[in-house]
Protein backbone atom coordinates (compact mmCIF):
# COMPACT_ATOMS: atom_id res chain seq x y z
CA UNK A 1 0.00 0.00 0.00
CA UNK A 2 1.41 3.25 -0.72
CA UNK A 3 -1.50 5.33 -1.01
CA UNK A 4 -5.17 5.78 0.71
CA UNK A 5 -7.17 7.31 -1.91
CA UNK A 6 -10.37 5.51 -2.10
CA UNK A 7 -12.20 2.29 -0.42
CA UNK A 8 -13.01 1.04 -3.72
CA UNK A 9 -10.07 -0.21 -4.30
CA UNK A 10 -8.87 -1.48 -0.88
CA UNK A 11 -9.07 -4.95 -0.38
CA UNK A 12 -10.64 -6.44 2.85
CA UNK A 13 -6.78 -8.03 4.24
CA UNK A 14 -6.07 -4.08 3.85
CA UNK A 15 -9.26 -2.96 5.45
CA UNK A 16 -9.17 -5.12 8.55
CA UNK A 17 -5.25 -4.77 8.91
CA UNK A 18 -6.03 -1.02 9.41
CA UNK A 19 -8.70 -1.40 11.80
CA UNK A 20 -6.41 -4.08 13.75
CA UNK A 21 -3.43 -1.70 13.75
CA UNK A 22 -6.14 0.69 15.05
CA UNK A 23 -7.18 -1.81 17.99
CA UNK A 24 -3.20 -0.92 18.54
CA UNK A 25 -3.32 2.42 18.94
CA UNK A 26 -6.75 2.61 21.00
CA UNK A 27 -4.52 1.59 23.70
CA UNK A 28 -1.82 4.63 23.32
CA UNK A 29 -4.69 6.95 24.41
CA UNK A 30 -4.42 5.45 27.84
CA UNK A 31 -1.18 5.02 28.31
CA UNK A 32 1.38 6.36 31.17
CA UNK A 33 3.13 8.23 27.54
CA UNK A 34 0.62 8.82 25.19
CA UNK A 35 2.68 9.03 21.91
CA UNK A 36 4.64 6.12 19.71
CA UNK A 37 8.11 6.72 18.34
CA UNK A 38 7.38 5.76 15.05
CA UNK A 39 7.39 8.44 12.70
CA UNK A 40 9.76 10.22 14.95
CA UNK A 41 12.17 12.61 12.44
CA UNK A 42 8.93 12.65 9.88
CA UNK A 43 6.92 15.51 8.65
CA UNK A 44 3.00 14.89 7.62
CA UNK A 45 2.09 17.58 5.97
CA UNK A 46 -2.09 18.69 5.85
CA UNK A 47 -3.45 20.26 2.99
CA UNK A 48 -6.98 21.46 3.12
CA UNK A 49 -8.21 23.22 0.36
CA UNK A 50 -12.04 22.90 2.08
CA UNK A 51 -13.08 23.99 5.35
CA UNK A 52 -12.75 21.41 7.61
CA UNK A 53 -12.57 20.99 12.07
CA UNK A 54 -12.67 17.86 12.95
CA UNK A 55 -11.21 15.90 10.21
CA UNK A 56 -7.86 18.45 10.22
CA UNK A 57 -7.39 18.10 13.73
CA UNK A 58 -7.84 14.37 14.02
CA UNK A 59 -5.50 13.91 11.32
CA UNK A 60 -2.73 16.44 13.40
CA UNK A 61 -3.48 15.13 16.68
CA UNK A 62 -3.01 11.27 14.63
CA UNK A 63 0.34 12.49 13.40
CA UNK A 64 1.25 14.06 16.31
CA UNK A 65 0.84 10.83 18.43
CA UNK A 66 3.14 9.17 16.30
CA UNK A 67 5.71 11.99 16.81
CA UNK A 68 5.72 13.37 13.13
CA UNK A 69 5.77 16.80 12.90
CA UNK A 70 3.02 18.25 11.17
CA UNK A 71 2.61 20.93 9.01
CA UNK A 72 -0.84 22.53 8.02
CA UNK A 73 -1.89 24.28 5.22
CA UNK A 74 -5.32 25.65 4.60
CA UNK A 75 -6.06 27.75 1.27
CA UNK A 76 -8.03 29.93 2.31
CA UNK A 77 -5.20 33.32 3.61
CA UNK A 78 -2.81 31.32 1.37
CA UNK A 79 -1.11 31.67 -1.95
CA UNK A 80 -3.83 30.08 -3.46
CA UNK A 81 -6.06 33.53 -3.40
CA UNK A 82 -3.28 34.69 -5.30
CA UNK A 83 -3.73 32.27 -8.25
CA UNK A 84 -1.21 29.78 -7.36
CA UNK A 85 -2.38 26.39 -9.04
CA UNK A 86 -2.56 22.93 -7.22
CA UNK A 87 0.73 21.95 -8.88
CA UNK A 88 2.52 24.74 -7.53
CA UNK A 89 1.21 24.57 -4.47
CA UNK A 90 1.50 21.04 -3.53
CA UNK A 91 5.53 20.75 -4.90
CA UNK A 92 6.05 24.50 -3.00
CA UNK A 93 5.07 22.29 0.15
CA UNK A 94 6.81 19.58 -0.49
CA UNK A 95 10.30 20.87 -0.96
CA UNK A 96 10.05 21.93 2.23
CA UNK A 97 10.32 18.16 3.32
CA UNK A 98 6.61 15.96 3.18
CA UNK A 99 7.12 11.98 4.31
CA UNK A 100 2.94 12.13 3.53
CA UNK A 101 0.56 14.14 2.16
CA UNK A 102 -3.06 14.50 3.72
CA UNK A 103 -5.28 16.45 0.98
CA UNK A 104 -8.70 17.65 0.97
CA UNK A 105 -10.14 19.49 -1.99
CA UNK A 106 -13.60 20.54 -3.38
CA UNK A 107 -12.78 18.84 -6.58
CA UNK A 108 -13.03 14.47 -6.84
CA UNK A 109 -10.11 12.98 -7.71
CA UNK A 110 -7.70 15.74 -6.60
CA UNK A 111 -5.63 12.68 -4.36
CA UNK A 112 -5.46 10.70 -7.17
CA UNK A 113 -4.13 13.01 -9.37
CA UNK A 114 -1.14 13.48 -6.67
CA UNK A 115 -0.58 10.28 -6.28
CA UNK A 116 -0.38 9.64 -10.24
CA UNK A 117 1.25 12.92 -11.57
CA UNK A 118 4.89 12.22 -10.06
CA UNK A 119 4.93 15.99 -9.24
CA UNK A 120 5.28 14.07 -5.69
CA UNK A 121 6.50 11.42 -4.55
CA UNK A 122 5.21 10.77 -1.08
CA UNK A 123 2.67 9.10 0.57
CA UNK A 124 -1.11 10.67 -0.38
CA UNK A 125 -3.83 10.09 1.94
CA UNK A 126 -7.45 11.46 0.59
CA UNK A 127 -9.19 13.55 3.21
CA UNK A 128 -12.05 13.90 1.27
CA UNK A 129 -12.22 15.12 -2.44
CA UNK A 130 -15.57 16.71 -3.43
CA UNK A 131 -18.26 14.51 -3.57
CA UNK A 132 -16.06 11.11 -4.62
CA UNK A 133 -15.02 8.99 -1.47
CA UNK A 134 -13.20 9.83 2.01
CA UNK A 135 -11.90 7.06 3.02
CA UNK A 136 -10.79 7.59 6.76
CA UNK A 137 -14.30 8.53 8.01
CA UNK A 138 -15.57 5.03 6.25
CA UNK A 139 -12.88 3.32 8.17
CA UNK A 140 -13.20 4.92 11.94
CA UNK A 141 -17.31 4.41 10.90
CA UNK A 142 -16.08 0.72 10.40
CA UNK A 143 -14.16 0.37 13.02
CA UNK A 144 -16.67 1.85 15.30
CA UNK A 145 -19.61 -0.44 13.99
CA UNK A 146 -17.30 -3.49 14.64
CA UNK A 147 -16.46 -2.75 17.62
CA UNK A 148 -20.36 -1.57 18.83
CA UNK A 149 -21.58 -5.19 17.25
CA UNK A 150 -19.26 -7.01 18.31
CA UNK A 151 -20.45 -6.09 21.85
CA UNK A 152 -17.03 -4.19 23.01
CA UNK A 153 -16.97 -0.68 24.18
CA UNK A 154 -17.32 1.56 20.78
CA UNK A 155 -14.08 3.48 21.97
CA UNK A 156 -11.77 3.24 24.38
CA UNK A 157 -8.76 0.56 24.73
CA UNK A 158 -9.82 -2.85 24.57
CA UNK A 159 -7.35 -5.91 25.86
CA UNK A 160 -9.24 -8.24 23.08
CA UNK A 161 -10.79 -6.72 20.77
CA UNK A 162 -12.71 -7.94 17.81
CA UNK A 163 -9.15 -8.14 15.68
CA UNK A 164 -9.47 -9.89 12.97
CA UNK A 165 -12.83 -9.91 11.86
CA UNK A 166 -15.25 -7.79 9.33
CA UNK A 167 -19.29 -6.54 9.55
CA UNK A 168 -20.16 -10.02 8.55
CA UNK A 169 -23.64 -10.64 8.70
CA UNK A 170 -24.67 -6.77 9.62
CA UNK A 171 -27.11 -4.79 8.05
CA UNK A 172 -27.03 -0.82 7.91
CA UNK A 173 -28.84 1.60 6.80
CA UNK A 174 -27.25 5.33 5.18
CA UNK A 175 -29.97 7.99 5.71
CA UNK A 176 -30.23 11.04 3.21
CA UNK A 177 -27.65 13.09 1.19
CA UNK A 178 -26.07 10.54 -0.89
CA UNK A 179 -25.94 12.34 -3.98
CA UNK A 180 -23.24 15.14 -2.56
CA UNK A 181 -21.87 12.48 0.05
CA UNK A 182 -18.54 11.55 -0.19
CA UNK A 183 -18.88 9.55 3.35
CA UNK A 184 -21.55 7.24 1.87
CA UNK A 185 -19.85 6.32 -0.84
CA UNK A 186 -16.61 5.44 0.86
CA UNK A 187 -19.04 3.70 3.39
CA UNK A 188 -20.75 1.61 1.00
CA UNK A 189 -17.60 0.13 -0.59
CA UNK A 190 -16.10 -0.69 2.26
CA UNK A 191 -18.82 -1.83 4.16
CA UNK A 192 -19.50 -4.27 1.11
CA UNK A 193 -16.27 -5.41 1.19
CA UNK A 194 -16.49 -6.11 4.71
CA UNK A 195 -19.40 -8.59 4.35
CA UNK A 196 -21.96 -5.94 5.57
CA UNK A 197 -25.47 -5.57 3.98
CA UNK A 198 -25.83 -2.24 3.03
CA UNK A 199 -29.37 -0.72 2.43
CA UNK A 200 -29.29 3.48 1.31
CA UNK A 201 -32.40 5.30 1.84
CA UNK A 202 -33.10 9.17 0.24
CA UNK A 203 -35.41 10.64 -1.66
CA UNK A 204 -34.75 10.03 -5.41
CA UNK A 205 -33.17 13.40 -6.07
CA UNK A 206 -30.50 12.94 -3.56
CA UNK A 207 -29.03 10.16 -5.21
CA UNK A 208 -26.49 10.01 -8.05
CA UNK A 209 -26.53 8.41 -11.23
CA UNK A 210 -25.73 4.83 -11.09
CA UNK A 211 -26.71 4.14 -7.40
CA UNK A 212 -28.68 1.08 -8.35
CA UNK A 213 -25.29 0.01 -10.27
CA UNK A 214 -24.00 -0.48 -6.53
CA UNK A 215 -23.48 -3.32 -4.22
CA UNK A 216 -26.98 -1.74 -1.87
CA UNK A 217 -30.48 -2.07 -1.53
CA UNK A 218 -31.92 1.34 -2.56
CA UNK A 219 -35.30 2.75 -0.52
CA UNK A 220 -37.51 5.90 -0.97
CA UNK A 221 -39.32 5.36 2.00
CA UNK A 222 -37.84 5.89 5.32
CA UNK A 223 -40.61 4.54 7.62
CA UNK A 224 -41.33 1.87 5.42
CA UNK A 225 -37.78 0.84 5.18
CA UNK A 226 -37.30 1.03 8.93
CA UNK A 227 -40.50 -1.00 9.58
CA UNK A 228 -39.44 -3.32 7.12
CA UNK A 229 -36.00 -3.96 7.86
CA UNK A 230 -34.35 -4.98 11.45
CA UNK A 231 -31.17 -2.26 10.84
CA UNK A 232 -28.06 -2.88 13.38
CA UNK A 233 -26.86 0.41 12.77
CA UNK A 234 -28.85 3.94 10.88
CA UNK A 235 -26.19 6.28 9.85
CA UNK A 236 -27.08 9.88 8.87
CA UNK A 237 -25.83 11.93 6.47
CA UNK A 238 -25.54 15.82 6.77
CA UNK A 239 -27.43 17.18 4.42
CA UNK A 240 -24.75 19.36 2.31
CA UNK A 241 -26.29 23.08 1.59
CA UNK A 242 -22.81 23.59 0.72
CA UNK A 243 -22.96 21.80 -2.34
CA UNK A 244 -26.25 22.54 -3.28
CA UNK A 245 -26.94 24.96 -6.29
CA UNK A 246 -30.50 23.37 -7.18
CA UNK A 247 -33.62 22.79 -5.01
CA UNK A 248 -33.91 19.03 -4.12
CA UNK A 249 -36.47 19.15 -1.79
CA UNK A 250 -39.35 21.49 -1.39
CA UNK A 251 -38.19 23.31 2.38
CA UNK A 252 -36.57 22.34 5.10
CA UNK A 253 -39.50 21.71 7.14
CA UNK A 254 -41.01 18.85 4.49
CA UNK A 255 -37.21 17.06 4.76
CA UNK A 256 -36.92 17.20 8.40
CA UNK A 257 -40.44 15.40 8.74
CA UNK A 258 -40.06 13.12 5.71
CA UNK A 259 -35.93 11.96 5.83
CA UNK A 260 -35.04 12.98 9.76
CA UNK A 261 -34.59 10.86 12.23
CA UNK A 262 -37.08 11.84 14.61
CA UNK A 263 -37.78 10.21 17.88
CA UNK A 264 -40.35 8.61 16.88
CA UNK A 265 -38.23 6.90 14.09
CA UNK A 266 -35.63 6.09 16.78
CA UNK A 267 -38.49 4.20 18.27
CA UNK A 268 -39.85 2.28 15.64
CA UNK A 269 -35.79 1.19 15.11
CA UNK A 270 -35.11 -2.19 16.64
CA UNK A 271 -33.67 -1.58 20.58
CA UNK A 272 -30.58 -2.31 19.93
CA UNK A 273 -29.76 -0.30 16.73
CA UNK A 274 -26.97 1.85 16.78
CA UNK A 275 -27.13 5.85 15.70
CA UNK A 276 -24.23 7.51 13.79
CA UNK A 277 -23.22 10.68 11.88
CA UNK A 278 -20.26 12.07 10.12
CA UNK A 279 -20.96 15.49 12.15
CA UNK A 280 -21.29 17.97 11.71
CA UNK A 281 -24.94 17.61 12.90
CA UNK A 282 -27.68 19.94 12.34
CA UNK A 283 -29.90 18.79 15.25
CA UNK A 284 -33.36 19.23 14.48
CA UNK A 285 -33.14 18.48 10.62
CA UNK A 286 -31.78 15.38 9.53
CA UNK A 287 -30.76 14.01 13.05
CA UNK A 288 -33.44 14.89 16.46
CA UNK A 289 -31.76 15.98 19.38
CA UNK A 290 -33.48 12.81 21.07
CA UNK A 291 -31.57 10.71 18.58
CA UNK A 292 -28.02 12.50 18.67
CA UNK A 293 -28.05 12.67 22.29
CA UNK A 294 -29.62 8.81 23.16
CA UNK A 295 -27.52 6.35 24.08
CA UNK A 296 -27.13 4.41 21.10
CA UNK A 297 -25.31 7.84 19.66
CA UNK A 298 -21.81 6.65 18.46
CA UNK A 299 -21.42 10.08 17.33
CA UNK A 300 -18.73 10.88 19.78
CA UNK A 301 -17.13 7.42 19.78
CA UNK A 302 -16.79 7.68 15.67
CA UNK A 303 -14.68 10.64 16.36
CA UNK A 304 -12.41 9.47 19.26
CA UNK A 305 -11.93 6.34 16.92
CA UNK A 306 -10.71 8.54 13.79
CA UNK A 307 -7.80 9.48 15.92
CA UNK A 308 -6.81 6.38 15.88
CA UNK A 309 -7.63 5.13 12.77
CA UNK A 310 -5.83 8.06 11.37
CA UNK A 311 -2.61 6.69 13.02
CA UNK A 312 -3.27 3.25 11.61
CA UNK A 313 -3.26 4.62 7.91
CA UNK A 314 -0.42 6.68 8.46
CA UNK A 315 2.14 3.74 10.39
CA UNK A 316 0.40 1.48 7.43
CA UNK A 317 1.55 3.69 4.87
CA UNK A 318 4.69 5.35 6.25
CA UNK A 319 6.41 2.23 7.58
CA UNK A 320 7.80 -0.49 5.70
CA UNK A 321 9.73 -0.67 2.42
CA UNK A 322 7.01 -2.71 -0.38
CA UNK A 323 7.29 -3.07 -3.65
CA UNK A 324 4.39 -1.24 -4.59
CA UNK A 325 2.23 -2.55 -7.84
CA UNK A 326 1.00 0.35 -9.81
CA UNK B 1 21.37 -28.01 4.81
CA UNK B 2 22.45 -29.21 7.71
CA UNK B 3 19.80 -29.02 10.80
CA UNK B 4 20.97 -30.19 14.15
CA UNK B 5 18.70 -30.27 17.34
CA UNK B 6 20.59 -28.15 20.50
CA UNK B 7 17.65 -28.46 23.12
CA UNK B 8 14.31 -31.14 22.92
CA UNK B 9 11.46 -30.74 25.06
CA UNK B 10 12.77 -32.23 28.04
CA UNK B 11 15.76 -30.23 27.83
CA UNK B 12 13.65 -27.12 27.58
CA UNK B 13 11.31 -27.87 30.27
CA UNK B 14 14.19 -28.83 32.53
CA UNK B 15 15.41 -24.98 31.57
CA UNK B 16 12.26 -23.15 31.95
CA UNK B 17 12.23 -24.82 35.47
CA UNK B 18 15.67 -23.57 36.40
CA UNK B 19 14.92 -19.98 35.26
CA UNK B 20 11.14 -19.95 37.24
CA UNK B 21 13.22 -21.01 40.32
CA UNK B 22 16.12 -18.29 39.57
CA UNK B 23 13.62 -15.54 39.13
CA UNK B 24 11.50 -16.51 42.44
CA UNK B 25 14.57 -16.26 44.10
CA UNK B 26 16.14 -13.43 42.31
CA UNK B 27 13.20 -11.15 43.33
CA UNK B 28 12.39 -13.43 46.91
CA UNK B 29 9.52 -14.34 45.95
CA UNK B 30 6.57 -13.65 43.61
CA UNK B 31 5.54 -10.18 44.78
CA UNK B 32 5.19 -7.42 42.73
CA UNK B 33 6.49 -9.85 39.96
CA UNK B 34 5.38 -9.42 35.89
CA UNK B 35 6.28 -11.37 33.39
CA UNK B 36 5.86 -9.63 29.99
CA UNK B 37 6.39 -11.97 26.49
CA UNK B 38 7.81 -10.35 23.47
CA UNK B 39 5.68 -11.40 20.60
CA UNK B 40 5.76 -14.22 19.40
CA UNK B 41 7.49 -16.44 20.78
CA UNK B 42 8.44 -14.66 23.81
CA UNK B 43 4.72 -15.09 24.85
CA UNK B 44 3.93 -18.77 25.16
CA UNK B 45 7.17 -18.62 26.97
CA UNK B 46 5.82 -16.07 29.57
CA UNK B 47 3.02 -17.95 30.32
CA UNK B 48 4.78 -21.29 30.73
CA UNK B 49 7.18 -19.54 33.03
CA UNK B 50 3.66 -18.31 34.88
CA UNK B 51 2.89 -21.60 35.20
CA UNK B 52 5.79 -23.49 36.60
CA UNK B 53 6.46 -19.85 39.18
CA UNK B 54 2.81 -20.61 40.18
CA UNK B 55 3.64 -24.32 40.77
CA UNK B 56 7.03 -24.18 42.52
CA UNK B 57 5.74 -21.36 45.08
CA UNK B 58 3.29 -20.32 47.06
CA UNK B 59 1.41 -18.24 44.97
CA UNK B 60 -2.11 -19.30 44.60
CA UNK B 61 -3.16 -21.35 41.42
CA UNK B 62 -4.43 -18.85 38.48
CA UNK B 63 -3.90 -15.84 40.53
CA UNK B 64 -4.34 -12.87 37.98
CA UNK B 65 -1.80 -10.33 36.90
CA UNK B 66 1.43 -12.06 36.83
CA UNK B 67 2.12 -12.56 33.00
CA UNK B 68 1.32 -10.18 30.11
CA UNK B 69 3.16 -9.19 26.88
CA UNK B 70 5.00 -6.73 25.61
CA UNK B 71 4.82 -5.63 21.64
CA UNK B 72 7.60 -3.63 20.47
CA UNK B 73 6.97 -3.65 16.70
CA UNK B 74 6.59 0.57 17.13
CA UNK B 75 9.98 0.81 18.95
CA UNK B 76 12.09 -1.05 16.73
CA UNK B 77 15.14 0.91 14.73
CA UNK B 78 14.58 -0.47 11.50
CA UNK B 79 10.51 0.48 10.30
CA UNK B 80 11.91 2.30 7.89
CA UNK B 81 14.03 0.07 6.18
CA UNK B 82 12.66 -3.43 6.55
CA UNK B 83 9.46 -4.85 5.25
CA UNK B 84 6.10 -4.00 6.58
CA UNK B 85 5.09 -5.46 9.83
CA UNK B 86 1.73 -5.60 11.52
CA UNK B 87 2.11 -4.33 15.05
CA UNK B 88 0.83 -7.43 17.73
CA UNK B 89 -0.98 -6.78 21.64
CA UNK B 90 0.46 -5.41 24.19
CA UNK B 91 -1.34 -6.51 27.78
CA UNK B 92 0.23 -5.47 30.82
CA UNK B 93 -1.76 -7.41 33.97
CA UNK B 94 -3.28 -5.99 36.72
CA UNK B 95 -2.55 -2.36 37.78
CA UNK B 96 0.34 -1.56 35.47
CA UNK B 97 4.16 -1.96 35.91
CA UNK B 98 5.20 1.05 38.30
CA UNK B 99 7.14 -0.19 41.17
CA UNK B 100 7.08 -3.59 39.77
CA UNK B 101 10.06 -6.28 38.99
CA UNK B 102 9.48 -6.83 34.89
CA UNK B 103 10.99 -10.00 33.88
CA UNK B 104 10.85 -9.55 30.06
CA UNK B 105 10.85 -13.03 28.54
CA UNK B 106 12.25 -13.62 24.64
CA UNK B 107 13.13 -16.56 23.01
CA UNK B 108 16.66 -15.79 21.25
CA UNK B 109 19.03 -13.29 22.37
CA UNK B 110 21.21 -11.97 19.19
CA UNK B 111 21.76 -8.52 18.51
CA UNK B 112 19.98 -7.22 21.39
CA UNK B 113 18.08 -4.20 19.59
CA UNK B 114 14.52 -5.96 20.27
CA UNK B 115 15.20 -5.81 23.87
CA UNK B 116 16.58 -2.16 23.45
CA UNK B 117 13.25 -1.98 21.86
CA UNK B 118 11.78 -3.28 24.42
CA UNK B 119 12.89 -1.28 27.33
CA UNK B 120 11.57 1.99 25.50
CA UNK B 121 8.43 0.50 24.83
CA UNK B 122 7.77 -0.06 28.85
CA UNK B 123 9.06 3.28 29.56
CA UNK B 124 6.48 4.74 27.66
CA UNK B 125 4.18 2.62 30.07
CA UNK B 126 5.08 2.99 33.43
CA UNK B 127 8.53 3.03 35.75
CA UNK B 128 9.29 -0.38 37.14
CA UNK B 129 11.26 -0.89 40.48
CA UNK B 130 13.79 -3.51 38.12
CA UNK B 131 13.49 -4.74 34.63
CA UNK B 132 14.99 -8.31 34.17
CA UNK B 133 15.97 -10.50 31.30
CA UNK B 134 14.78 -14.10 30.63
CA UNK B 135 16.03 -15.83 27.41
CA UNK B 136 15.37 -19.54 26.18
CA UNK B 137 18.71 -19.21 23.94
CA UNK B 138 21.72 -16.77 24.22
CA UNK B 139 23.23 -16.87 20.81
CA UNK B 140 25.72 -14.18 21.45
CA UNK B 141 26.72 -11.68 18.54
CA UNK B 142 25.50 -8.58 20.22
CA UNK B 143 25.31 -5.16 18.76
CA UNK B 144 24.39 -3.59 22.15
CA UNK B 145 25.67 -3.40 25.62
CA UNK B 146 22.80 -5.60 26.61
CA UNK B 147 22.85 -9.01 28.49
CA UNK B 148 20.43 -11.43 29.90
CA UNK B 149 19.82 -12.41 33.57
CA UNK B 150 17.98 -15.83 32.76
CA UNK B 151 19.28 -17.87 29.99
CA UNK B 152 18.18 -21.51 29.18
CA UNK B 153 21.19 -22.45 27.37
CA UNK B 154 24.05 -20.67 25.72
CA UNK B 155 24.93 -21.19 22.34
CA UNK B 156 27.76 -20.68 20.55
CA UNK B 157 27.22 -20.01 16.77
CA UNK B 158 28.48 -18.36 13.89
CA UNK B 159 26.83 -14.93 12.94
CA UNK B 160 26.08 -17.35 9.73
CA UNK B 161 24.03 -19.99 11.32
CA UNK B 162 20.14 -19.87 12.18
CA UNK B 163 19.18 -20.52 15.58
CA UNK B 164 14.96 -21.56 15.46
CA UNK B 165 12.75 -22.05 18.16
CA UNK B 166 9.72 -23.93 17.99
CA UNK B 167 7.04 -23.76 20.74
CA UNK B 168 4.19 -26.31 20.98
CA UNK B 169 2.04 -23.63 21.11
CA UNK B 170 3.06 -21.95 17.92
CA UNK B 171 4.62 -24.79 15.69
CA UNK B 172 3.56 -28.18 17.23
CA UNK B 173 6.55 -28.91 18.81
CA UNK B 174 9.30 -28.05 21.16
CA UNK B 175 12.99 -27.82 19.82
CA UNK B 176 15.67 -25.52 19.38
CA UNK B 177 17.43 -26.45 16.13
CA UNK B 178 20.61 -24.82 14.53
CA UNK B 179 21.13 -24.83 10.84
CA UNK B 180 22.53 -23.55 7.91
CA UNK B 181 26.26 -21.76 8.28
CA UNK B 182 29.44 -22.34 6.53
CA UNK B 183 30.39 -26.29 6.98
Amino acid sequence: MKHLLDTASLTREDAVAILDIAEEMAQVGEREVKKLPVLRGRTVVNLFFEDSTRTRLSFEAAAKRLSADVLNFSAKGSSVSKGESLQDTVQTISAMGADAIVVRHSAAGTAQRLADTGWIDVPVVNAGDGTHEHPTQALLDAFTLRRALGGFPASGAVKDGPRGKGLDGATVAIVGDILHSRVARSNVHLLDRLGADVHLIAPPTLLPWGAETWPVTIHYDLDEAIAGQDFDAVMMLRVQHERMHESFFPNAREYARLWGLSEARLRALPESAFIMHPGPMNRGFEISAAAADSPRALVLDQVENGVSVRMAVLYRLLTGQEETID
Amino acid sequence: MTERTVLDAADMRRAMTRIAHEIIEGNKGTDDLVLLGIPRRGVPLATRLGELIADISDRPQGAPGLVGSLDITMYRDDLRSNAYRAPAPTDIPGEGVDGTTVVLVDDVLFSGRTIRAALDALSDLGRPAKVRLAVLVDRGHRDLPIRADHVGKNLPTSSSERVNVSLAEIDGTDAVTISGGRE
